[in-house]
């Protein structure tokens, strides 16, 4: 048993206090330790994803308490894999929200940005679904203290608006896990997986009734249809950073679906066995059709973002409703490569919309390093509408590949072509809006162009760099997609073998060889009563 | 007993669900804290209702006990429900001051208004 399981959710657990208190008054401070933090974290993520390429489970007992009795952390390829994807993403948005200084705009931010941290490692590691609740308010508290980071009326009302919703969904979650409990009696993952398909038919429906809670509320974190809505007044109206950090989070509730549906309501089970798919796939395509509408209508470029997020998410789960072993690696790859390109397209809008001063689709005069600011956008474009030769392109042509079977193919394939058009036709018509139509803008004759004063400046290397890197990240994995999706088939491999999850997990505890070291208690008792 | 508390958790939820419905930022506080005492009711009552039952197992004699489990998911529970409502507060309380009105949903004219 490894210590450094523990590791991605102690460190920026202890290092958030220390930020917010000692450090609150110096944001240099701050920024080095909140820096320091994230590299150690990608470092030890780095680690335990090599860890856990052997295709062990490895699993950390707290407390040394012996499963189902007591919460264990799980570290699989998957959750290493997507421990690693946290890690890296968090680095670069932290880079990127230093060299703007949007951090400094607001208190707490980096404070703030360790505990979601932690919550986000938490909920992809644990083994526990309640303690998956509580990792999953952990990163929500913290997600609402980033969402309104820097304030602002629409901002805050965004805000509260964020707050409920995810409110009514953590009361969700635990009607679910209450059910969940009475019917089998425990909340271990992997006791789940053993309890759920003994239970007796009489009984099953109850469990039904707890799966779908469970699906309905990892679908509000994922922004599947119908509980999608709060998500594009949440990205378009959170700090550009937070954004793009955010655009892991949706990623937990995929996470969380494909962890609990391919163990504890895996297809073999008898009473749940039908759950997903029947309820996720056409969820997934209507959020798909969806967020290629949203591209397509919105009249401004944050709101246009967030649809493609949505969209993204859709494409992604139509690979996850299927729940067999390529649709899911193909998920994953999916999963990754939408991480980073919702990433770069939100911390580019930020460049963009700081100097051009307004996210409104319209006509204006050209920012600073217009041309510059066009060839980022053009790429990160291309990665998130799935043209070639950027991932998304091999990963949608994975997924396409991924459902071939004749009830889900002319559905699944008609949706993710038109919906990739329509996004390319969205995008297509905001870039030129911002990026072409602006250079021949006329003004009225004889009226100065209206300057802002000072001029915007133009975006230092270091601002552009974050940018620069999730794009390099994206080509690397289209150029390297052979070993990724080796890592990704592996790890959905494990994910359908889940008998080596299970007996990790449930394996008895060694008892440590004590009784040699320790005096026998009666022994000890005499002298006890000398010393009185 | 049985049905005390099925119809108690079935009245929270529907009087927390009705509140949540609302537009306006008091009712939805309300609501929400309702719905959270209906939560914590019903997971007490996952261990099964037992009533003068020690959460322990006692072994030197054969007295009934109760579920500890629920009793410590509840306690959860409760600290993070209290947390949240406590935040959702001043959240509140911040919109209001930015906005100058306690209604939760946004209008198109308002999001125009931060656009321009």
């Amino acid at each position: 048993m490894s210590h450094w399981i523990i590791a991605p959710v102690v460190l920026p657990a202890m290092m958030a206090p220390l930020i917010g208190y000692v450090m609150r008054h110096d944001i240099v401070l701050a920024r080095v330790a909140s820096a320091a933090s994230t590299v150690a974290l990608f470092i030890i993520a780095l680690g335990l994803a090599v860890w856990a390429a052997d295709g062990g489970t490895h699993v950390y007992r707290l407390g040394d308490w012996p499963a189902p009795f007591g919460i264990v952390l799980v570290l699989d390829r998957l959750s290493a894999m997507m421990v690693l994807l946290t890690a890296t993403l968090a680095l670069i948005v932290l880079w990127h929200s230093i060299a703007t200084g949007w951090d400094a705009k607001g208190r707490h931010f980096h404070a703030l940005y360790q505990f979601q941290l932690m919550g986000i490692c938490g909920a992809f590691l644990t083994g526990d679904a309640f303690n998956l609740f509580v990792f999953f308010e952990v990163l929500l508290i913290a997600s609402y203290g980033l969402m309104v980071h820097s304030g602002g009326k629409v901002r805050m009302q965004a805000g509260l608006q964020y707050v409920v919703m995810n409110l009514a969904g953590s009361t969700l979650f635990l009607f679910a896990l209450g059910t969940m409990y009475a019917t089998t009696g425990t909340l271990n993952m992997a006791d789940l997986a053993v309890k759920v398909p003994q239970i007796a038919a009489e009984d099953s429906g109850m469990v039904r009734v707890a799966a779908v809670l469970l699906l309905i509320v990892f679908m509000i974190k994922a922004a599947l249809f119908p509980v999608q809505f709060w998500l594009p007044g949440t990205y378009s109206n959170a700090p550009a950073p937070v954004a793009a950090l955010f655009a892991i989070m949706t990623k937990v509730g995929a996470y969380a679906i494909i962890r609990l549906h391919t163990l504890a309501f895996h297809p073999g089970a008898e009473p749940t066995k039908d759950v997903v798919t029947t309820w996720l796939f056409p969820a997934a395509m209507v959020t798909l059709a969806l967020g290629a509408l949203g591209v397509l209508a919105a009249k401004r470029l944050m709101p246009l973002l967030s649809f493609s997020v949505i969209g993204s998410m859709g494409t992604m789960m139509l690979a996850v409703a299927p729940v067999d072993p390529y649709a899911t690696e193909t998920a994953l790859y999916y999963l990754v490569h939408s991480t980073f390109s919702a990433a770069a397209l939100f911390l580019l809008a930020d460049l963009v919309v700081s100097r051009r001063g307004s996210d409104v689709l319209d006509a204006r005069p050209p920012v600073v390093q217009n041309g510059l600011f066009a060839a980022l956008f053009f790429a990160a474009a291309i990665a998130m509408a799935g043209m070639p030769p950027l991932s998304g392109f091999l990963g949608k042509l994975l997924i396409l590949d991924a459902l071939r079977e004749p009830e889900l193919m002319p559905w699944a394939w008609t949706g993710i072509l038109v919906g990739s058009l329509v996004t390319i036709v969205g995008f297509a018509r905001a870039g030129s809006m911002i990026f072409w139509k602006s250079t021949s803008v006329k003004l009225p004759e004889g009226t100065e162009p209206i300057q802002s004063d000072p001029p915007p400046a133009p975006a230092r290397g270091t601002e552009v760099a974050p940018v620069m890197m999730l794009l390099a990240l994206l080509v690397g994995l289209a150029v390297l997609a052979g070993p990724a999706t080796g890592y990704m088939r592996a790890a959905a491999n494990q994910l359908f073998e889940p008998s080596g999850y299970i007996d990790s997990v449930l394996a008895p505890v060694e008892k440590p060889e004590k009784a040699e070291v320790d005096p026998p208690l009666d022994a000890a008792d005499p002298h006890a009563e000398e010393e009185h | 007993m049985e049905l005390l508390v099925a119809s108690a958790i079935g009245v929270l939820t529907a009087g927390g669900v009705y509140l949540i419905l609302r537009l306006r930022a008091f009712p939805v506080i309300l609501g929400l804290s309702l719905l959270s005492y209906a939560v914590n009711i019903f997971l007490v009552s996952t261990g099964r209702l037992a009533i003068n039952a020690p959460p322990i197992l006692n072994k030197y004699a054969d007295v009934s006990y109760t579920d500890p489990l629920p009793q410590a998911l509840v306690l959860t529970a409760i600290v993070i429900s209290f947390g949240m409502t406590a935040v959702l507060v001043m959240f509140t309380l911040g919109a209001y001051l930015e906005a100058g009105d306690d209604t939760i949903d946004m209008t198109a004219t308002e999001e125009k208004d931060d656009a321009a």
